[in-house]
């Protein structure tokens, strides 16, 4: 027991924090350090545009209760500043008038908010059971080979960062990325070059299976409902 | 703001009576008790409470962790599981509202169950590290996993490891040790609620989650170390107290604090001659159970610049001597000099024994230039003959149940925390109005600034502005005004318009207890002074007109009086227990004991006399100060007629029969001659109304052993930085009108 111990103990004296942190947390660090690129006087305000969503979003809920249109302000500060500085969270503490530690809390709760710089396409691979099954192991390989990064890291022109995340919910089309907003399914190995491929030309890849199957049907056809949908009264007694 | 708004709290005030549990208020009408079983003992219990709130009423004790009286309910620890019958799972009771004809029971297999199993997860990523753990010995870890865990745990750690957490740097006060944090939240309450300071907070989720500021940043507040007395375990524990003895060892002094005027009530710790801490003792009347940054982190300036020995001074050298001798050159000068030389002067520390022995024995020489150090108006009005004049009429808690709240030239967020905690709390709970003129400070809540000048109080007269018409409409409104800007010659005037306002105000009302006038003391002795009969203001040794030969300083720490004032000739004798701006000048030093090192009585600001006991001797040769002055007496030749403690107490009741009423507020009469002898004046007094104490910085070191502890200029320094960290947020003019 006490070698087990300490075994483990020396394994853990090897990790750096970073790696440490990445080994027992899904999105960083839960603590703010500032860098050259996040503190507290990195350039954030609310574009003109902005600040009309903002102001709009405020406008749903009822006055008093403002303060519940943090997430999609937050959103919003996120969308048009590529990630999530410090100074964008002061910012939207300031705009709803709340304590900033309540929009930190928010901000650290939900990993969508990518509090770290990411590259200009935020590639999420899917590694949760059935994409694993389905290659997603082999779908981050090709991207590392192909690009050089490997999970939680950005390439050096800033264009793609790679992240491991859990299920995002497209099991049936396993497995699958999601880039920015866009979902890219049923993907190989090839599939994920010629997408990285595409998006360093700058156009826009094919959204959704690339299989090419529709959303999710069978890949051989359909089994089922391949006819005309009946009318209404079918199957009904004739009285009705 | 935590207020909830408006028209929500009309919908809510059946929730209201849950979060406030401390002292629920009920309207209307009281609603019929529900009948529940607690064990299959019958109870009857008001609706809206918990479960757990009616266990207690029956004396069975539900182990928790998150829930605390006196914070919102959170119900995230599970600690407080038990079983309902006819409930398919275990409930929280801390969060579970009594219903009728509920059956709980606390002590049932699945009760037992349930906690065995909350337990073995607390304990899944809490630390071993006891046996170093400042909390060991008072942790609620600790105690109930003897009491309700189980005898083994079935978590497997060599694979991955405990969770291991950063430690936040929370400043001076507050160690932090976050892998032991079970994440009861407790702290983040309370800096939310009653320190209104939101810099506390959850980051992150499930296994990540950790308590801190996010950013690094230093946890300012005035109240900080109440959230070591919240929490459980040792994740928050005292720095200056770290490792310092273990609560087994220690005795408990119950006692009561003199940094401020509230008389919080307090308990001090010590060991071998040593005050090791200080925590707060439960009075709802005075402190609920919070006590300030001051009061709890003095303890190291009770150990520095101490006078440990009678000393005099002989060519610019103050050499050390027998108290004999200290005591016969006293006694000589004083049987030499002129009775209408000789003048006394008290400080604000000190206690009211050591204070009528030295009006006695002054007395005895036929001198009557007894004053204080802290000044209070005396032409105008009632001045100082009439009690109404100079106390918190309407106590620390009528700021409960009153509706309008007029403060005048304070701060008390710093001149009296745990009184600003209350007026918060009555903010957020009972729909307290706060209207402040004076210098716009943050005062943790939403306030109407009515103005920086005393010109606005005639405005309020006039019933100009939206503040006159809530004060107006009021039905208990209450106006305080700080004793900070009652000094120098304006206050006299100023006091008369408070009074010429409170007046206005009461003719309305239909409760005639209710005085409205109130005055906010800043010192713990001035109250027992004047109580006595001492002149509140130096004014008189230091505008020349009087030539004083001997000067009694008694813990006159303030600088009051300097060298300057009452020329070189003047021989000085500063009896205290600091060597501070009274021992500087002095001829003669008597070294007298501190506050927790004597018996003595100290009147807060509402007029409550208390008592402290003694936790430890006077260190050196420091003695006990009246019995200083009861030898000095004797030697004198005119001695006191009290050698003991009880004999003292008597002659305190013969002076003043509240005195020794100890707990107890003696209510003030004659009010409505001291109406009759306040001269009203329609004109304005131009005064700008600036307490001193305005930023954090300022709150730490505002008497002599404040001035003395290390620990409360490591504060200053912290602030001071805190003020430089570009992640604090602009501090906020609480005004209403930005109220949400």
């Amino acid at each position: 027991m006490a070698s087990t111990v300490r075994a483990s103990l020396g394994r853990m004296g090897r990790l750096n924090v970073q790696q440490q942190s990445l080994r027992f947390s899904s999105s960083g660090l839960q603590v703010h350090r500032d860098s050259a690129e996040n503190n507290a006087s990195t350039r954030f305000t609310f574009t003109e545009d902005s600040m009309k969503k903002v102001k709009a979003v405020i406008g749903i809920y009822p006055e008093g209760y403002h303060h519940a249109a943090v997430m999609p302000v937050l959103d919003i500060a996120q969308r048009q500043h590529g990630w999530l500085p410090i100074s964008a969270m002061h910012e939207t503490a300031r705009v709803l008038d709340m304590p900033r530690m309540r929009v930190y809390e928010v901000a650290t709760f939900y990993t969508m908010y990518n509090r770290t710089p990411v590259g200009k396409y935020f590639m999420q691979v899917c590694a949760t059971t059935p994409c694993m099954l389905r290659g997603a192991e082999s779908i981050t390989e090709a991207i590392t080979k192909k690009l050089g990064i490997k999970p939680g890291h950005t390439t050096d022109d800033g264009l793609f960062t790679l992240a491991e995340v859990e299920c995002l919910g497209a099991c049936v089309n396993a497995p699958m990325v999601q880039i920015n907003d866009d979902y890219y399914e049923d993907l190989t190995t090839k599939d994920m070059d010629t997408i990285i491929d595409e998006l360093k030309a700058g156009k826009k890849p094919k959204k959704g299976p690339w299989s090419g199957r529709l959303a999710a049907e069978p890949l051989t056809g359909l089994t089922s409902l391949s006819e005309e949908p009946k009318g209404p009264g079918f199957g009904m007694q004739s009285g009705f | 703001m935590y207020r909830v708004p408006q028209l929500t709290r009309l919908a809510t005030t059946g929730a209201r009576i849950v979060t406030s549990s401390a002292r629920g208020q009920q309207t209307a009408a009281a609603p019929e008790k529900i009948e529940v079983f607690i064990d299959g003992k019958k109870v009857l219990v008001e609706p809206g409470m918990t479960i757990l709130q009616a266990c207690a009423l029956v004396g069975v004790d539900i182990p928790r962790f998150c829930y605390h009286d006196r914070l919102s309910i959170a119900g995230n620890c599970r600690m407080c599981l038990v079983e309902v019958e006819k409930s398919i799972k275990p409930v929280a009771s801390c969060a579970m509202p009594v219903m009728k004809g509920m059956r709980v029971k606390t002590d049932s297999p699945l009760t037992k169950k349930a906690r065995e199993g909350v337990m073995e997860f607390l304990l899944v990523n809490h630390p071993l590290d006891c046996p170093i753990c400042d909390q060991g010995g008072e942790c609620d870890l600790q105690d109930q996993s003897m009491g309700f865990g189980s005898d083994r745990g079935r978590h497997q750690n060599q694979y991955d490891g405990k969770r291991a957490v950063e430690d936040k740097n929370m400043g001076p006060l507050v160690k932090t040790s976050m892998n032991r944090c079970i994440q009861c939240t407790r702290c983040i309450r309370f800096a939310n609620e009653v320190a209104g300071v939101p810099d506390l907070g959850s980051t992150g989720r499930g296994n990540d989650m950790q308590i801190g500021t996010y950013v690094d940043k230093f946890f300012a507040s005035e109240l900080s170390g109440n959230v070591i007395d919240l929490c459980p375990v040792g994740a928050l524990t005292n720095k200056p107290y770290s490792f310092m003895a273990r609560p087994w060892e220690t005795r408990k002094t119950e006692s009561v604090d003199v940094m401020d005027a509230l008389g919080s009530n307090i308990v001090i710790s010590h060991r071998t001659g040593e005050v090791m801490r200080i925590i707060p003792r439960m009075n709802d009347d005075v402190n609920e159970e919070w006590i300030s940054d001051k009061t709890r982190f003095v303890t190291d300036g009770l150990k520095r610049q101490r006078l440990l020995a009678p000393m005099i001074k002989e060519g610019g050298q103050l050499k050390q001597v027998d108290w004999e001798e200290a005591l016969y050159v006293v006694a000589r000068k004083l049987r030499q000099t002129p009775a209408d030389q000789i003048a006394g002067v008290a400080g604000g520390l000190v206690d009211t024994e050591a204070l009528v022995a030295l009006k006695d024995l002054l007395n005895r020489f036929n001198c009557e230039n007894l004053y204080t150090e802290e000044s209070f108006p005396t032409v105008n009005g009632g001045g100082i003959d009439l009690r109404t004049n100079y106390i918190m009429n309407d106590r620390i808690m009528g700021v409960e149940d009153s509706d309008a709240l007029l403060l005048i030239g304070t701060n008390p967020r710093y001149e009296a925390p745990v009184f600003n905690a209350r007026i918060r709390k009555s903010f957020i709970h009972y729909n307290l109005d706060v209207g402040l003129i004076g210098s716009p400070v943050d005062l943790t809540y939403d306030y109407d600034h009515v103005g920086t000048n005393a010109k606005a109080l005639d405005d309020l007269l006039a019933g100009k502005g939206s503040f006159a018409e809530k004060l107006k409409s009021a039905k208990k409104p209450m106006v305080v005004v700080g004793a900070g800007v009652l000094q120098g010659p304006q206050g006299a005037a100023l006091l008369a318009k408070v009074h010429q306002l409170a007046d206005q105000l009461r003719s309305k009302q239909s409760d005639k207890s209710w005085k409205v006038v109130n005055v906010l003391q800043r010192v713990a002795g001035q109250v027992a002074a004047l109580d006595i009969g001492y002149k509140p203001s130096v004014e008189a040794l230091r505008d020349g007109k009087k030539s004083i030969k001997l000067l009694f300083l008694l813990g006159a720490d303030e600088a009051s009086v300097s060298r300057r004032d009452i020329g070189s000739d003047t021989f000085v004798v500063y009896q205290g227990h600091h060597g501070d701006a009274g021992a500087e000048i002095a001829d003669v030093i008597l070294p007298g004991a501190a506050y927790t090192e004597k018996e003595s009585t100290y009147v807060n600001t509402e007029g409550r006399s208390q008592k402290t006991l003694p936790a430890v001797q006077p260190p050196g040769l420091a003695r006990v100060d009246w019995k200083i002055l009861r030898a000095l007496s004797e030697i004198a030749g005119k001695a006191l007629p009290y050698s003991s403690i009880q004999e003292m107490r008597q002659r305190l009741a013969q002076v003043a029969p509240h005195l020794t009423r100890y707990g107890e507020v003696q209510e003030a009469n004659y009010l409505k001659q001291s109406m009759e002898l306040t001269e009203k004046s329609s004109s304005a007094v131009n005064a700008e109304l600036k307490p001193a104490q305005l930023e954090l910085a300022d709150f730490y070191m505002t008497n002599s052993i404040t001035r003395a502890s290390p620990t409360m200029a490591e504060c200053v320094r912290a602030a001071r930085k805190h003020q430089q960290n570009p992640h604090i947020e602009q501090p906020k003019r609480h005004t209403a009108a930005s109220a949400m």
